[in-house]
């Protein structure tokens, strides 16, 4: 037969799949390393916030309030205290545990939900695309604050004992609900592109189920351009709860979260103490540009081509 | 290539047989209340037989229902009417399921070796994803072996089962298709346009080696090509489309050396012959205007509008094949065995 | 022979009448691919005389398309950069010329037909728009006129009914009648060289037929230089007088159409010749050329045929790149064994 100039790979290298290379790939790029160390610390930070601080955020001393962080990271208050006297180290650290929370259950509920949705209506099209993108076409006129705000409303006043879950929720709720559009229209569309490939008709012809083309073939390609939206909406999920954290219908007190101290520091930080609004506003961009870099580097793993 | 006679007394009954299918597709209008319009006639009533170990070439242009044609013959869109019989089954009116082991014995190899491979999958996971589709026809431990057995048959290094396809060239490509489409062992490959986007220097490996596995494993091909010169080579019966139907079927030497349906010699008389000795003695038959739309196909017989010959009857009747009686059968009234390709003078 | 309409555009200053056509000498085109240079053409050269037509045969990746717009001065650059060699018409150097007189040449002297006319065409306007906008831009044509001017052009390419067709859009013809509107473009402004890059890959055989014939015809009526450029032997066979054969970059044999048929003196242009499907012959075993067309960005060293050739010798082949040989009067073929190779014995 004819000989092919392709010099052989690895002779006989164990079976390689597309999520074991993109892993591999992933793991050697040194951005990604620098990236997974920041969200490392950001969620040690909200899964054992007593290894960063021993203060207790709601411990306030109101003749203490506004101190400048003079002597940075050592001493009494590291970085500082608020506006009403508290420890400025511990209210970050013990705010991190809700704001991760709640934007990762955002972020995951609104990718679940976006994407099956919109892989059934890009692939079985129909009546079923039919109902969802009227859906779609409803709840995207509605912005995403507004419809927040109307729906935390309800919810208002009911107070909150501390626990995360009750803390957290409505908020929750509120985000994904009027979150997963994007998700869904970016899905769709990758959906309906990659089933007339001829790729997928050869599936079929081998007698593939829908779950199976669905998964193998369709998934991957719609997970590209959720990747690239899921670090921006991140931030935007962040910055939308602080917004509602100023109507006090977002994460409730005494609970607090990045959101809530990057509008209260936004009062203070005109008048010299820039510390109270920087350093919520430094964790939050690094924690973006780190959701970020990891998104643009699966997005590029999963491409073949540009390993 | 295999003896006619041989032949018809080993496969007695016919591998794959399509029996007066028609595809129609509706055409719609309307955004909320759709309302149908008008037919696309894409195939109107084709018969075809297939026997074990031979060729049949379709051949006709773009938009003569050549590629639905393929489509329908693997399964993958059902017929409006007529019956498909794969290995004297019915596939025609089969529902998902039921059709799915009848699928094993026909596969298709696709024309775009570019799309027809996932770009994410490996290539060991893209030959041996029809085996774990059908998890009966090869034990798990045994499918890498299987795969490795499978790119070594088409000519490629079983070596490389963990690249990707962009690694590869479009000949190879199209090697790596065929041999997803061997997988489950089929009977029947029916090959869209399956060398058209390679090279000439490509072409001629992969249509020796369609070949050889022709000869090794006993497959039947439908061989689907607008390419005439790639049809004659590896075709032992050929059918010519027009605009949904066949107007001229029979062996390759009687199609090619005497065309009897008018568009069959013009057709054939506008392939180039790569020899510039012949320009100017070769009979060039140029028609005119283009292909009536299949929504709204002309009455009788379909060629009328461009043909030469067209005389009131064939607006009235619509021509069989068996017309006239002449050595092989084709749609015309005035069907006349003619030869274009060659040298007239 | 239709009348030159235009004043001063249709004469390239300092041209010279006496001087050949169009004459392509060691040009070279490179391109940066992630910051490493890749030759894409490697020094071609070829002359076109007035009524003649040159093809340039090739294999996807052999630079054919690349050497036409390097001529055109449509490369896009970058990544594609002109590194060296003269494009000369009628003597005039027009890669030493500034992008001004370049735009002028385009249309003026040097016309393509592209292989994709759907998308060289705007689909927002009307035909007969895109075609009296040449007349309207280039000689001031006024708006009745230049529709006169798109009626006559779409009734020479043979375009039934063209009064009626001037308004539709191109989404409106047909793919043949599409490669016809291009092909009336690209006449408008009565170039002496039409370059044609696979104006009919895309069409069935019969419309391939149609507009075959039709360049035929018009390059007759014009005596225009055409530089048909395909991959299908069986055309070349049809229209042309002069063939060059192009390999990784190179033109690797160049001869008059009946010597290149019938005597090829390069090992890459017999083996084509063999692997090629015949029409008018019974099935015979396909002669194949084994492996695959070289990369551009890893060519073998020596003759970048050497590791597919029949005739190759294994140790000169592989070191020494050969030159253009003569292997007979006019007929030229980059191989070592060039003489034999025509004389049959290799």
């Amino acid at each position: 037969m004819t000989e092919l100039t392709a010099p052989a790979a690895g002779a006989d290298a164990p079976q390689a799949s597309l999520w074991k290379d993109a892993f591999r790939a992933m793991a050697r790029r040194p951005d990604v390393l620098f990236a997974s160390l920041i969200m490392l610390f950001v969620f040690t930070m909200a899964a054992f916030p007593g290894l960063f601080t021993d203060k207790d955020p709601t411990r306030c001393i109101g003749r203490e309030a506004r101190g400048r962080p003079e002597t940075w990271f050592r001493g009494e208050h590291p970085l500082g205290t608020d506006a009403f006297g508290c420890d400025f180290a511990a209210t970050i650290v013990h705010g991190t545990r809700p704001t991760i929370t709640l934007a990762l259950s955002v972020i995951v509920l609104s990718v679940l939900i976006g994407m099956t949705l919109g892989i059934l209506a890009g692939y079985f099209g129909g009546w079923i695309d039919a109902v969802i993108s009227r859906a779609l076409d409803v709840f995207i006129v509605i912005p995403l604050m507004m419809g927040a705000i109307l729906l935390l409303s309800l919810f208002r006043g009911r107070g909150s004992s501390g626990n995360l879950l009750e803390t957290v929720a409505p908020a929750a709720i509120a985000l994904t609900l009027f979150g997963w559009m994007e998700f869904c229209r970016y899905a769709r569309a990758a959906t309906i592109e990659t089933k007339n490939l001829d790729y997928v008709t050869a599936a079929r012809c081998l007698g593939a189920k829908d779950r199976r083309i669905m998964f193998r073939h369709v998934l991957p390609n719609a997970v590209v351009p959720i990747t690239a939206i899921v670090p921006t909406s991140l931030g935007s999920v962040i910055v939308v709860e602080a917004a509602l954290a100023v109507l006090g219908i977002g994460v409730q007190p005494p609970a607090t979260s990045w959101g809530v101290l990057l509008s209260n520091g936004t009062q203070w930080a005109g008048g010299g103490y820039i510390y109270l609004f920087g350093i919520p506003l430094g964790l939050l961009i690094l924690t973006v540009f780190s959701f970020a870099t990891f998104g643009d580097a699966l997005r590029d793993a999963l491409d073949p081509k540009l390993r | 290539m295999n003896a006619e006679t041989g032949q018809a007394s080993a496969a007695p009954e016919p591998v794959l047989q399509a029996t007066g299918v028609v595809k129609h597709f509706p055409v719609q209008r309307g955004v909320v209340f759709k309302r149908t319009v008008g037919n696309v006639r894409a195939v109107d009533g084709v018969d075809l037989e297939l026997h074990a170990g031979r060729t049949l070439g379709v051949v006709g242009e773009s938009g003569c229902g050549k590629s639905t044609l393929a489509k329908l013959l693997v399964g993958l869109e059902p017929p409006t009417s007529g019956s498909i019989k794969v290995l004297g089954q019915e596939i025609g009116g089969l529902s998902a399921r039921r059709i799915r082991p009848v699928r094993r014995d026909v596969q298709l190899v696709f024309q775009d070796p570019y799309t027809s491979l996932n770009p994410r999958m490996t290539v060991g996971d893209i030959v041996g994803e029809p085996f774990e589709i059908h998890t009966d026809v090869v034990p798990r431990r045994e499918r890498g072996a299987a795969v490795k057995e499978l790119l070594d048959m088409v000519g490629l290094s079983p070596d490389h089962v963990n690249r990707y396809p962009h690694q590869f060239s479009g000949g190879q490509r199209q090697r790596i298709g065929i041999a997803r489409a061997l997988a489950l062992r089929p009977r029947v490959l029916v090959c869209d346009e399956p060398v058209s986007a390679l090279d000439v220097s490509i072409q001629g490996q992969v249509i020796n080696l369609l070949e050889r596995l022709q000869d090794e494993l006993g497959l039947a091909y439908v061989f689907i090509a607008h390419d005439l010169s790639v049809v004659r080579h590896i075709a032992d019966e050929v059918a010519v489309m027009y605009l949904g139907k066949v107007v001229e079927r029979g062996a390759g030497a009687e199609i090619y050396g005497g065309p009897r349906h008018p568009y069959t010699q013009a057709l054939l008389s506008a392939v180039p012959v790569p020899d510039p000795a012949l320009r100017g003695h070769r009979e060039e038959i140029v028609l005119q205007g283009d292909v009536p739309s299949p929504i709204d196909p002309p009455s009788g017989c379909r060629f009328r509008t461009r043909c030469w010959k067209a005389a009131e009857r064939c607006a009235e009747e619509v021509p069989g094949l068996d017309e006239g009686g002449g050595a092989h059968e084709a749609a015309c009234f005035y069907a006349e065995g003619r030869d274009v390709t060659r040298a007239v003078k | 022979m239709a009348e030159t309409t235009g004043p001063a555009a249709d004469v390239l200053p300092g041209s010279d009448m006496n001087a050949p056509l169009l004459e392509v000498e060691d040009l070279r085109v490179e391109f940066a691919v992630r910051g490493r240079r890749i030759p894409a053409v490697r020094g071609v050269n070829f002359a076109l005389e007035q009524g003649k037509t040159l093809a340039v045969v090739g294999e996807s990746g052999s630079g054919k398309s690349v050497t036409s717009q390097a001529i055109m001065g449509i490369l896009d650059s970058p990544p594609g950069f002109v590194t060296g060699g003269e494009v000369r018409l009628r003597g005039v150097d027009l890669l030493q010329q500034d992008e001004e007189t370049r735009r002028t040449v385009r249309g003026n002297h040097i016309a393509i037909v592209f292989q994709d006319a759907l998308s060289a065409l705007n689909p927002v306007w009307s035909v007969g728009f895109q075609l009296g906008e040449l007349y309207r831009v280039h000689r001031g044509a006024g708006r009745r006129a230049a529709e006169q001017k798109a009626i006559e052009l779409l009734d020479q390419v043979g375009i039934p009914d063209a009064k009626n067709r001037v308004g539709h859009y191109p989404h409106q013809f047909s793919g043949g009648m599409r490669q016809r509107v291009m092909i009336a473009m690209a006449l408008a402004l009565d170039p002496e060289v039409l370059i044609a890059d696979e104006p009919t890959t895309a069409l069935d055989v019969t419309v391939q037929a149609q507009i075959m014939r039709l360049l035929r015809r018009i390059q007759d009526e014009r005596n225009m230089g055409l530089i048909l450029i395909t991959h299908d032997l069986g055309v070349v066979a049809d229209v042309a007088d002069d063939v060059a054969v192009m390999y990784a970059g190179q033109i690797v044999e160049r001869a008059n159409i009946h010597d290149v048929f019938a005597r090829p003196a390069h090992p890459y242009t017999k083996a084509l010749l063999r692997a090629i499907p015949r029409v008018d012959a019974v099935g015979r075993e396909l002669e194949v050329i084994p492996g695959l067309p070289p990369n551009p960005a890893a060519l073998p060293s020596g003759c970048p045929f050497h590791p597919r050739c029949r005739a190759a010798d294994p140790e000169r082949c592989g070191d020494e790149e050969p030159p253009d040989r003569q292997a007979a009067e006019g007929h030229l073929a980059r191989c070592h064994f060039a003489e034999e190779v025509y004389r049959d014995e290799r």
